[in-house]
Parts: C-alpha cells; sequence; structure tokens
C-alpha cells in the first residue's frame, strides 16, 4: 500500500511543478500590464512606473521570477490581489467555503440520487423506469447548465415566486461567519429565519451545480451494475437462494463500487467548472465568480494564484480517489 | 501485367464488399437502439439546416425589426404570426437567429473535433509507440492539462489569446486535446507488441508505416466514440464561453452569446431564454444519442449479448 501511494506520490510532483510553470506561463502570456492594470485609470509616470516594476520584479528575468513564485508559493504566500490589493490567499479562504458548501450538497444530491437510479435502472434493465431515467439522465448530460439554471429562475424566482435570485442569504440576517459554511452558521446564530433563507438561496444553485455529476453518477452506476450482476458469482448467489436484496446490494453493488467512486471523483473538475458558470448565473460569492471577474479586471496574481490552488485541489481530490481505490480494490495495491 | 491488374481489382472489389458488408453490419447493430436512430435523424435534420440556413429562415439574422421589440412567439397573446418564436431587444426575429446559430455550433464542433483529434492522435502514437522519455514529457503535459477544470482552463486560454470565435474554438481543441491522446496511446501499446505489428516491422516497414499503416487502423472504434462526445462537448463549452462573453461577440447569433445578451431580459421576456438554449440541449442531446449508439454498435463485448 505504501509502495503504491509512493508510486502515485511521484509521479504528481512533475505535474505539480508543471501546473505551478503553466500557471506562471499562462499570466505572462496575458496581453495588457500588470502595473498598468494596478495603476487603473489615473495612469503612473514613467518614474513611478519603473520603481513599481522593480518593486513586484517584473524587471528580472522569467526564471528568476519562476523560482522566487515558486518559493513564495511554498511558503504559503500567493501574492497580493492587484484590484484589492488583498492578500490572494486570506480573499481563497474567505471566498472558498461558499463555493465548498454550493458543490458538496450538490454532489450529495448527485449520489443520493444517482446511484439508487442507477442501482434500479440495472435491475430492471429494458422496464419503462430504466428507459426514462436514461433518457432523463442523458439530457441531463446533454444540459447547458447556465440555461438550465435561468429556466430555473424564471419559474421558481419569476413565476412561482419562490426562491431569491442571487446571494447566499437574505441581506436582513447578518452575522460573522464562524464555519463559512451559511446552512451551519445560519442555524447556530439562532435568528429564525436564518437557516430557511439559507435553504432557499442554496436550493436552485446546487441543483443545476448537480445535474451533470448527477446524470453521469446514474449511467456510470448503470452500466457498472450491469456488468457485476452478468458475472458468475452474482448468478451463484442466486442460486444459493439469496435474497434478491442481498445478491444486488451486497455481491453485486460491492464490486460495481470501484468504477462508482472513479466516476465520483472524477466530478470534482466538473463541479469546479460548472461552478463558475452557476456562481456567475446566481451571483453566489465563491471562487468560481472570484475566477471569472479576476480573468475580467486582468487581476494577474489571482488568476495565476487561483488557477494554481484550483488545479492542487483537482489534484488533492484525484490522488484521494486513487487511493481509495486500492482500498476497496486490493488486485491494483500489488500492480 | 494483365493477370496482376486482374487480380488488383479482384481484390478491390473484395474489399468494397466485405466494407459494404462490415457496413451493414455495423448498420445492424446501431440501429437496434431507437434513441441513436433518432439522434441520427435530428442531427442530419440540423446538418440540413445549417447548410440551407439562408433558403429557409424567414428573415435575415441581423434584420432588426424596430416596430416589433421583444414580440412574444405567435402563439402568445401579442404575438405576430412573423415572428414564429417571437423577436429579442432590438427586434431581430429569433428563429432567424437560430437557424443561423445552427451553422455555428455545428462548425464549432467539427473544427474543435478536427483539431483535437488529429493533434491527440499525433501525440498519442509518438507516446504509445516510442515510450520512455517521449512517453513521459506527453502523458505529464497532458496530465497538467487534465488538472485544471476545463472550462477554467479555456477561459483562461481565450483571455490570452483574446475573445472571439476562432480562439474559443482553439482554447477548447487543446482542452479537449488530451482525452485523445491517452486513448490513442493506450491502444497502441495494447497494439505495438502483437505478432501482426512485429510482422511488419521485419518486413522492413518503417516508422511511419507501422504507426500510421499499421497500428492506427486497429484503435479507431474507440477514436470515434470520443470524437462523438468531444462534438457535443465542445458545443457547449463554446457555448458557455459565449455565455461568458468570451467566445463569439455580438451580433454573431451564436447560441451561447444569444443568452449572454438575453440574460437581462430573463423575467419580462422569458422566450429570448428559453428558445436559444433548447436549441443547444436538442443538438447536444442528439449528438450524444448518436455517440451511445456508435460505443454499443462498436464494441464487440456488447455484440455478445
Amino acid at each position: 500500500m505504501l509502495r503504491y501511494l509512493l508510486h502515485k506520490l511521484a509521479l504528481i510532483i512533475p505535474t505539480v511543478f508543471g501546473i505551478s510553470l503553466a500557471a506562471f506561463a499562462f499570466v505572462r502570456l496575458l496581453p495588457g500590464d500588470p502595473i498598468l492594470a494596478l495603476a487603473g485609470e489615473r495612469g503612473v509616470s514613467p518614474e513611478r512606473y519603473n520603481e513599481l516594476i522593480h518593486q513586484f520584479g517584473y524587471d528580472r528575468p522569467y526564471v528568476v521570477q519562476y523560482l522566487e513564485y515558486l518559493r513564495q508559493v511554498l511558503t504559503g504566500d500567493f501574492g497580493i490581489s492587484i484590484a484589492t490589493k488583498r492578500p490572494v490567499l486570506g480573499e481563497f479562504q474567505a471566498l472558498f467555503p461558499a463555493t465548498l458548501e454550493l458543490a458538496t450538497v450538490a454532489l450529495i444530491i448527485a449520489v443520493l440520487i444517482g446511484i439508487p437510479a442507477g442501482i434500479f435502472a440495472a435491475v430492471k434493465r429494458g422496464s419503462w423506469f430504466d428507459q426514462a431515467t436514461m433518457g432523463v439522465a442523458l439530457t441531463g448530460y446533454s444540459m447547458p447548465i447556465f440555461w438550465w439554471g435561468l429556466l430555473l429562475i424564471i419559474f421558481f424566482s419569476g413565476y412561482l415566486g419562490w426562491t431569491p435570485v442571487s446571494g447566499r442569504i437574505g441581506l436582513q440576517y447578518f452575522f460573522r461567519p464562524t464555519t463559512g459554511f451559511m446552512l451551519i452558521d445560519s442555524l447556530i446564530s439562532g435568528r429564525p429565519g436564518a437557516f430557511r433563507s439559507a435553504v432557499s438561496h442554496l436550493i436552485l444553485p446546487s441543483i443545476v451545480l448537480a445535474t451533470i455529476p448527477l446524470a453521469v453518477i446514474a449511467r456510470q452506476t448503470r452500466s457498472a451494475m450491469l456488468e457485476v450482476l452478468s458475472e458468475d458469482y452474482v448468478r451463484t448467489a442466486r442460486a444459493k437462494g439469496l435474497s434478491p436484496r442481498r445478491v444486488v446490494g451486497l455481491h453485486a453493488f460491492r464490486n460495481a463500487l470501484i468504477p462508482i467512486v472513479t466516476t465520483i471523483g472524477l466530478q470534482v473538475g466538473t463541479l469546479m467548472a460548472g461552478a463558475i458558470l452557476t456562481e456567475t448565473i446566481f451571483s453566489w460569492p465563491g471562487i468560481g465568480k472570484w475566477m471569472i471577474d479576476a480573468i475580467g479586471k486582468r487581476d494577474y496574481v489571482v488568476v495565476q494564484s487561483g488557477l494554481l490552488i484550483i488545479a492542487l485541489i483537482v489534484m488533492a481530490v484525484n490522488l484521494i480517489v486513487d487511493v481509495l481505490y486500492a482500498v476497496i480494490n486490493p488486485r491494483i495495491r500489488v500492480q | 501485367m494483365t493477370d496482376q491488374s486482374a487480380g488488383e481489382s479482384a481484390s478491390g472489389a473484395l474489399a468494397a464488399g466485405t466494407r459494404r458488408r462490415a457496413l451493414a453490419e455495423f448498420w445492424h447493430y446501431y440501429s437496434a437502439n431507437t434513441g441513436a436512430v433518432i439522434g441520427l435523424f435530428v442531427f442530419a435534420a440540423l446538418v440540413l439546416m445549417a447548410i440551407f440556413a439562408p433558403l429557409i429562415s424567414p428573415h435575415l439574422p441581423q434584420e432588426q425589426f424596430r416596430d416589433s421589440l421583444l414580440t412574444p412567439p405567435a402563439w402568445q397573446e401579442g404575438g405576430k404570426p412573423m415572428f414564429l418564436l417571437g423577436t429579442d431587444a432590438v427586434g431581430r426575429d429569433i428563429l432567424s437567429r437560430l437557424i443561423h446559430g445552427a451553422r455555428y455550433s455545428l462548425f464549432i464542433g467539427l473544427v474543435v473535433v478536427v483539431f483535437a483529434l488529429v493533434s491527440g492522435i499525433v501525440l498519442g502514437i509518438l507516446a504509445g509507440y516510442f515510450g520512455g522519455w517521449v512517453d513521459a514529457l506527453i502523458m505529464r503535459v497532458m496530465d497538467i492539462i487534465l488538472s485544471f477544470p476545463s472550462l477554467l482552463l479555456a477561459l483562461v486560454l481565450v483571455a490570452i489569446l483574446g475573445p472571439g470565435l476562432f480562439n474559443a474554438m482553439l482554447a477548447i481543441a487543446i482542452v479537449l486535446q488530451p482525452h485523445f491522446a491517452r486513448l490513442t496511446r493506450a491502444a497502441v501499446m495494447a497494439e505495438k507488441n502483437r505478432e501482426y505489428v512485429t510482422a511488419s516491422r521485419i518486413a522492413g516497414a518503417s516508422h511511419l508505416r507501422l504507426m500510421l499503416r499499421t497500428i492506427l487502423p486497429n484503435c479507431v472504434a474507440p477514436l470515434i466514440v470520443q470524437a462523438t462526445l468531444s462534438f457535443s462537448n465542445a458545443i457547449l463549452e463554446a457555448a458557455a464561453l459565449g455565455f461568458l462573453g468570451m467566445g463569439a461577440q455580438p451580433p454573431i447569433p451564436e447560441w451561447g452569446t444569444m443568452l449572454a445578451t438575453a440574460r437581462e431580459f430573463i423575467l419580462r421576456a422569458p422566450w429570448v431564454v428559453t428558445f436559444p438554449g433548447l436549441a443547444i440541449l436538442i443538438t447536444v442531446l442528439a449528438i450524444n444519442l448518436v455517440g451511445d449508439g456508435l460505443r454499443d454498435a462498436l464494441d464487440p463485448k456488447m455484440k455478445r449479448s
């Protein structure tokens, strides 16, 4: 197991350097001048310009700049945002819980609906339930989620007036974030109606963000179950007279779990990409919107460090999935 | 001499016969999937619509009817029969814009897939065939591309290249390309030590011939399926970029761009938002249905069952 882990880690190290190099290079390739962007509308005198270039180190060779950047990142310094003049890491930490909350709820929805739907579809293969589920799943998989979000707003916020259009909680509720998760913070605040408000703000964005992972998980669960259900040991278990529930739940599902877990792990990237669109539509103050705004404002420091942090998160999750994979499937460890 | 040419044409006829039989067999398995057949018909209709857009669209896509701003669809109160799906905020006919928009979406899908497919195959073959440091270098670069969320990477690439349709296509192709490289590499590695490859190597085939003529044709099936999936993905991502203002720029009637400009009217004039998104959904769904059908028809495991 340890050897397997070390092998995985060894593969990741060059990728991590590659990612940091890519983020560094992308930002140097962006058109426009970071100092002029920093100076804003007022402009800057040539002397002050040279001074700033020197201060930020942009006059040094790229190799030196990159190594300096690596050194800073390794010590936890992700730079200062050009637009807000605040540390990037601090901004990230303030905004990340919003995205994490949204993505977690979306993933829970996707798993709780997707896995049972996929299992039932596989067990009742060819039935109307199977066909309907797979039809809906393929539609969800094909969904332009930014449009889907707008439709939900038209219907639930515009027509029915049930849910708010944007934000995380009603403006009348204001309290210091303790956990950063609005659902938990609103509960412990003890303010009547606060939790309800948080839920009504979260429900549409999380449905939108859950749509594609839900569809993928349902489809993958079904095909993994179908594969396992045709195996000899399942037939043996049936022949032994075990109840269908036991056969499906214990013998089949546990073995189908390996591809399903992998699929769920792969959804993290999908969730991050989806968060960009979802947060834009619902004005959700998370890192997806943060990145979009930074790209729009040409805030190089935020783009560079944001890219790096997000890619590292996706990679860390993939590593965890690999480890989980080895835990569920002992055959992997030996290889 | 005559003998040889007779023999050649006979083998040519034989090959044509085998190809026809293979095609018939393929259609046999493909048509068993009703959804895939429907998807294919919808897709064919979309292609025809895109080709003949100027002939079938009732108005010009950019023509502004100043006296009919935000007209609802024809069946709603206040709708006009000349604007079947209504008009947008500057009085352009939505149906005509959607019909012309099909050209952009299908073109985007095609260009992105061709670019991603070709570059992915080249990189995948190089990595799989040569192995060693070539393989390590190429695959680490692919890993790096894949560790960024696709839309985010596409956004940054477009920011570097400048917003616009062509740059959006290029960015999406770069983002989708590693899937092809990985698939090709895996297939090449599975094939390259088979007897038939060894046989042609001993017969003196060059590296290039071994890679392109001997090995590649046997890796085609998974690539076709991936190409279909990437086609629909490319349309979705391009629409998303357009929606975020980084793809095709107004007044181009690209569906995602149409949604972006329609956003502010969602509560006043829902039809401006509804139809472009529906067009994206139908197109992507049709292509994904085709993709599912192709996967089933090309997968030897499915044929047995």
